[in-house]
C-alpha cells in the first residue's frame, strides 16, 4: 500500500458536546463543534483562522485526544488514512503528533525549561537537539537552567515552540504560537515552521493573526462558531474578496486593517443558541430562506471548499 | 543571584528569630500568670507528705522562695533564673527541669520523629493513591478512613490498640519504654524500638490523614492542571507524569505541612503517652498538671512553644530554599537576552 498520496490528517465532520449541569441539575450537550473538516497534506502549513470561541484549540485537543472526560467526539479523524482512535491517538502523541500549546501555564513551573524542552527522552541525542533549537531560537545557554517565572513572556513561547520542534513530528499543531513575540522573533518562528513543511511534515497553524499566516501558510480554513466554512489557497486571501467564497471570508478580509478595517457587524452565536440552518444566516446579507434549512454542507469551489448554498 | 538570594534567607532567618523571642516571651508571660492565679498553693505541694510543719516554717520557705514578693517582680526573678540557665527543681521529681526536660525529651522525641515519618510516607502514599485514581473507589474508601480517622481522639485509638496488639494479641508490651526490671543502660535498642512501635502508630495514625488529604487535593490541582495536560500531548504516562510533575509538585507542601503539624503532635504524644505509660515529656507535663508541679509545668510549656516554633520555622525555611520561586524576584526579560 502506498499512502503517499494520502492527507496526512483528515477531519471530517467532527463535533464536539460537552455534558453540562446547569443550575436545576439538568443535564445537557453543549455543541461547540460541528461539521468541522480540514484537510492537511504533507508539505503543507494550513492556517486555522476565525475569532476567539470559535472552536480552533478545541480542534487541536480532539485531535490528540486531550479532551475533558465530560466531552463527547462525534465524526472521523484520519491520520495518514488510519482512523485515529483513542489507542492510535495516546501511541502517536508526543512522537508522530506535537502541540505547540498557548500559554505559559502549559510549563511545569517547578521544572528547569530546558529540561521540558526534551520531554521524558534522557538521550545525548535529544539534549543535543534542544540547544540546535534553543539556539536557532536566540535563547540562550543559561535559559536552559530557567524557571518558566522567570521567563519573559517572549522567551516563554519560543520556550514552548521549541518543545515540538525538538521531536520528530510529522504533524505539528501550533495553538497560537506568536502573540507575545517580537516580530521578527514571530517570523524567525514561523519560518522555521515553513521549513519543516518544506521538509514534508504538516502543520496546523492556529491563529488570530491572518497577516502572518498568509505569508506562510498555504491553506487557510476559516471557523466560525465551531464549523469550517471555508477551506481556501492562500492566495485567493491576497487576491482579495472577489476570490473568497464564503460571506464570512469576505467579511474577515474587509475587517483588516490594511483593506477597509471595518468590522463585522453582529457577534458570533453562543454554543448554547446556535441557529437553525447555516450558522452564519443571523449576519449574512445574502441570506435565503433556503439557507435556514440546514447547516449547508462543504461543496467543492473554485480549487476550494466552501460552505454556503450560494457561493460562486 | 546566588548572593541576593542567601541575603534574602538570612533576613528571613533573622525575622524568626526577633519572631521566636517574642513567642517565647509572650508564653511565659501567659503561662506564669496562669500559674500565679490557680488555686495552687507551692508550699503545700513541697511540704505535702513531711509531716507536720509548723506556720512559720511555711512562713520562711514562702520567704526563701520570694512567694511574698508582688507578682511582676516575681516574674522577673523567674524569667533572669531561665535566663541564667536555671529552670528551677521539680516538686514532683525533685530534680532540676531542665534535666527532666532533656531526660524525657529523647524519649518523647524518638516517639515523635517515628511517627512523623510514619505519618509522613503513609499519608504521602495514600494522598498519590487517592490523587491518581481519584473518583474512584480506591479513592472514595481511602477517604472515608481518613474521615474517620480525623475524628477519632487519640486516646480512644490508643486504647484500641493497646487491646487488640498488647491484650489480644500480643504482638507488643503493654507499656513504658523499656522492659521492666532492667538497668538503663543494659536496654537495647531493638528493645526500645519495640517499646516504641504501637504508641508511635497509634500517633501516626491521628495525623496521616491530614497529609493523605491535602495531598490529595494538591495532587488533583496539578493533574488537572495545563502543564499535566501538555505532558500527556508529548506522550507521557501517568507514571512518568508523576516523575516528572507529580511528586516534584505536591512533595514539597506535603513536607511543610509535616513539619507545621508538631503542634498537633505535641498534643497527641501527651494523650499517647499516657495512655501507654510512656515516659516522655507528654506524661511529665500531666503528671506535672495533676501535682501541681508549677516549675515542671512552666518550663515544659516553654520548651514546647519552642519546639512547636522550630517546626514551623524549618517549615519555612524548606519552602523558602526548595521553591524557586522564593526568595528570588524575576529577572527583567531584558536581562537574559530578550
Ligand atoms: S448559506 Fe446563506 S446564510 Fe449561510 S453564508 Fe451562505 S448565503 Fe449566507
Amino acid at each position: 500500500m502506498c499512502h503517499d498520496n494520502l492527507p496526512l490528517l483528515e477531519v471530517d465532520n467532527l463535533s464536539v458536546s460537552f455534558r453540562m449541569y446547569d443550575k436545576a441539575f439538568e443535564q445537557r450537550d453543549l455543541k461547540v463543534i460541528q461539521d468541522l473538516t480540514i484537510t492537511v497534506n504533507k508539505g503543507e502549513i494550513l492556517a486555522v483562522a476565525g475569532s476567539s470561541g470559535s472552536g480552533k484549540s478545541l480542534l487541536a485537543h480532539a485531535v490528540l485526544g486531550l479532551l475533558p472526560q465530560n466531552a463527547t467526539v462525534g465524526g472521523r479523524i484520519f491520520y495518514k488514512g488510519r482512523p485515529l482512535d483513542v489507542e492510535n491517538q495516546r501511541k502517536l502523541r508526543g512522537s508522530e503528533i506535537a502541540l505547540i500549546p498557548q500559554s505559559v501555564t502549559y510549563l511545569d513551573p517547578l521544572m528547569q525549561v530546558g529540561k521540558q524542552a526534551r520531554g521524558a527522552d534522557k538521550s545525548p541525542k535529544r539534549l543535543r537537539r534542544q540547544r540546535e533549537v534553543f539556539q536557532r531560537l536566540n535563547l540562550t545557554r543559561q535559559t536552559e537552567k530557567l524557571y518558566p517565572f522567570q521567563l519573559s513572556g517572549g522567551m516563554a513561547r519560543r520556550v514552548l515552540f521549541s518543545t515540538a520542534i525538538i521531536t520528530d513530528a510529522e504533524l505539528v499543531i501550533a495553538d497560537e504560537p506568536t502573540p507575545g513575540m517580537h516580530l521578527d522573533q514571530a517570523l524567525e518562528a514561523l519560518s522555521i515552521l515553513r521549513e519543516l513543511a518544506d521538509k514534508g511534515k504538516g502543520i496546523i497553524l492556529i491563529t488570530h493573526d491572518i497577516d502572518l499566516a498568509l505569508q506562510f501558510a498555504d491553506k487557510i480554513a476559516v471557523f466560525y462558531a465551531g464549523t469550517t466554512v471555508e477551506e481556501l489557497p492562500v492566495a485567493d486571501f491576497a487576491k482579495g474578496p472577489g476570490a473568497l467564497r464564503h460571506p464570512y471570508s469576505k467579511a474577515l478580509w474587509h475587517a483588516l486593517p490594511q483593506n477597509d478595517f471595518m468590522p463585522i457587524e453582529g457577534f458570533q452565536p453562543y454554543a448554547g443558541d446556535l441557529p437553525e440552518g447555516c450558522l452564519f444566516a443571523p449576519r449574512c446579507p445574502l441570506k435565503t430562506s433556503e439557507c435556514e434549512a440546514e447547516n449547508p454542507p462543504m461543496r467543492k469551489l473554485r480549487g476550494g471548499k466552501v460552505r454556503c448554498v450560494h457561493a460562486s | 543571584m546566588k548572593r541576593k538570594r542567601l541575603i534574602n534567607i538570612s533576613k528571613a532567618i533573622g525575622k524568626y528569630l526577633f519572631r521566636v523571642l517574642t513567642l517565647l516571651l509572650a508564653t511565659s508571660v501567659v503561662a506564669f500568670v496562669l500559674a500565679s492565679l490557680s488555686p495552687i498553693d507551692p508550699v503545700q505541694q513541697y511540704v505535702m507528705g513531711a509531716g507536720a510543719v509548723s506556720m512559720e516554717q511555711r512562713e520562711a520557705i514562702s520567704e526563701y522562695w520570694g512567694l511574698n514578693a508582688p507578682p511582676t517582680e516575681r516574674y522577673l526573678n523567674w524569667l533572669s533564673a531561665i535566663l541564667r540557665g536555671d529552670m528551677g527543681v521539680s516538686i514532683l521529681y525533685r530534680q532540676p527541669v531542665a534535666y527532666i526536660i532533656a531526660d524525657r525529651f529523647i524519649n518523647t522525641f524518638a516517639l515523635m520523629m517515628t511517627s512523623w515519618i510514619l505519618s509522613g510516607i503513609i499519608g504521602f502514599t495514600l494522598g498519590c493513591i487517592m490523587g491518581i485514581w481519584r473518583g474512584k473507589w480506591v479513592d472514595s474508601i481511602i477517604k472515608r478512613v481518613c474521615l474517620v480517622l480525623c475524628s477519632v481522639p487519640t486516646f480512644w485509638l490508643g486504647l484500641v490498640f493497646l487491646l487488640i496488639f498488647s491484650v489480644w494479641l500480643g504482638w507488643f508490651p503493654i507499656g513504658f519504654s523499656s522492659p521492666i526490671g532492667i538497668a538503663d543502660s543494659d536496654v537495647s535498642i531493638w528493645q526500645r524500638l519495640y517499646h516504641l512501635a504501637l504508641p508511635a502508630l497509634t500517633l501516626s495514625f491521628i495525623s496521616f490523614a491530614n497529609v493523605a488529604m491535602h495531598t490529595r487535593q494538591k495532587l488533583v490541582d496539578v493533574l488537572e492542571s495545563d502543564y499535566v495536560l501538555f505532558a500527556r500531548a508529548r506522550g507521557e504516562d501517568t507514571w512518568t507524569i508523576m516523575k516528572r510533575h507529580g511528586f516534584r509538585n505536591t512533595l514539597l507542601p506535603a513536607i511543610t505541612l509535616q513539619f507545621a503539624s508538631f503542634a498537633e503532635l505535641f498534643g497527641g504524644s501527651v494523650l499517647a503517652e499516657n495512655v501507654f505509660s510512656y515516659p516522655g515529656l507528654g506524661s511529665a507535663v500531666s503528671a506535672a498538671g495533676l501535682n501541681s508541679d508549677v516549675p515542671l509545668l512552666l518550663g515544659i510549656t516553654l520548651f514546647s512553644a519552642l519546639f512547636v516554633f522550630s517546626g514551623n520555622f524549618i517549615a519555612n525555611i524548606i519552602y523558602g530554599v526548595v521553591d524557586p520561586r522564593i526568595g528570588e524576584e524575576r529577572p527583567h526579560g531584558q536581562a537574559i537576552g530578550d
